[in-house]
């Protein structure tokens, strides 16, 4: 066996994935930027590491949908966050609920209004319709809806990133001062990362982002299809 | 392990199952969800017994998206054609949410705050 057919095996591949994600992990915590993300240097090394030395992805998919079949589950146990900000949730439930549905909708429109009138095809603007909804969450919908999955995931990651970087700056101009507002958009606009930077400040600032972002998982999951349907 | 994997993997088999039924478009892991959430509030699980696995779930989903985000390699030509659409549409769109959600909580959290000083 040629030394480069034991790289095509799923066992290589996903460890090399593994060892990839600790160098990567390793490399944030030493140098602490924000902008090498764990997730995105892999993925990026990997794609390089394909591409030179001609595996498909199909090849590397042997072994990734092992990994890729952990999300789900990892959905479901977003339950259990969900389960303990429940009684904050029933005690403020309607400006709570009206916000996010709000976000939520705006959140679809504008993507898609503002991605058809620049003439992007419809499985572009399917894949940017659950854009602001948390990776896993989104890329089911995005399957769901006929989208690219492998598109969504790179914006979904793209936007959080971005969120975090200026969602506060664009609050700040906006003029949203309470602490409990800002958390719930930036779980509502930039899910787990914007969570991340937000709960810097503070758990009861990550309670809520987190509280925006399943909220909004969950809506945009029941908005999507029929807005798409209405606007495309 | 067991028991904890096996509630979790049960809320995502019942959810797969109502997400066959046709017209609802809701991925069958948002449907596990709401189910384990549910199964929490009721009592019928408790929370530390599935709180170990769900942690562990939680923190490293940014690795299980791995695979998915590498599929992008197959796409390369399609975002050199629409990056324009695709750039605008997203960074308007997150400035957009951002400030409508924030707004409109701190409007409607501070006029539930008022009323509710004159009752």
């Amino acid at each position: 066996m040629a030394v480069i057919d034991y790289f095509r095996t799923p066992l290589a591949l996903i460890t090399l994935t593994f060892l990839v994600y600790w160098g990567a992990s390793w490399l944030r915590r030493r140098t602490g930027l924000a902008l090498l993300n764990p997730m995105i240097v892999t993925i990026g090394l990997l794609i390089v590491f394909l591409r030179l030395t001609g595996i498909s992805f199909g090849e590397y998919y042997e072994g990734g949908k092992m990994i890729e079949f952990w999300l789900k589950p990892a959905i479901v146990a977003l339950g259990l966050p969900l389960f303990y900000e429940l009684k904050n949730i029933r005690r403020q439930f309607m400006p709570l609920f009206l916000t996010e549905v709000a976000g939520s909708l705006t959140g679809i429109i504008s993507v898609v209004l503002i991605a058809k009138l620049l003439g992007a095809t419809p499985d572009v603007i399917r894949s940017l319709a659950p854009k602001s909804v948390s990776t896993p969450i989104a890329i089911e919908i995005t399957a769901q809806l006929g989208g690219i999955p492998a598109l969504t995931s790179a914006i979904v990651v793209i936007v959080g990133m971005i969120g975090a970087v200026m969602g506060l700056k664009v609050m700040e101009m906006g003029n949203v001062k309470s602490p409990v507002s800002k958390s719930l958009s930036m779980g509502t606009a930039a899910h787990v990362i914007g969570t991340n930077r937000i709960s810097e400040y503070g758990a009861r600032y990550g309670a809520y982002s987190t509280l925006g972002l399943i909220l909004n998982g969950i809506l945009t999951a029941f908005f999507a299809g029929p807005v798409l349907d209405l606007l495309l | 392990m067991a028991k904890q994997f096996g509630i979790i993997f049960a809320c995502l088999a019942v959810g797969e199952l109502i997400a066959l039924i046709p017209g609802l478009h809701i991925p069958g892991s948002i449907w596990g969800l709401l189910l384990l959430a549910g199964l929490l509030e009721k009592g019928i699980v408790n929370p530390r017994t599935v709180a170990p696995v769900c942690k562990f779930l939680i923190s490293n989903m940014a690795f299980f998206f791995i695979p998915p985000g590498v599929a992008l390699m197959l796409y390369f030509d399609l975002i050199a054609v629409q990056w324009l659409p695709i750039t605008v549409a997203t960074v308007g769109s997150i400035v957009v949410v951002l400030l409508v959600t924030g707004r409109l909580h701190q409007f409607l959290h501070s006029y539930m705050k008022q009323r509710h000083g004159r009752h």
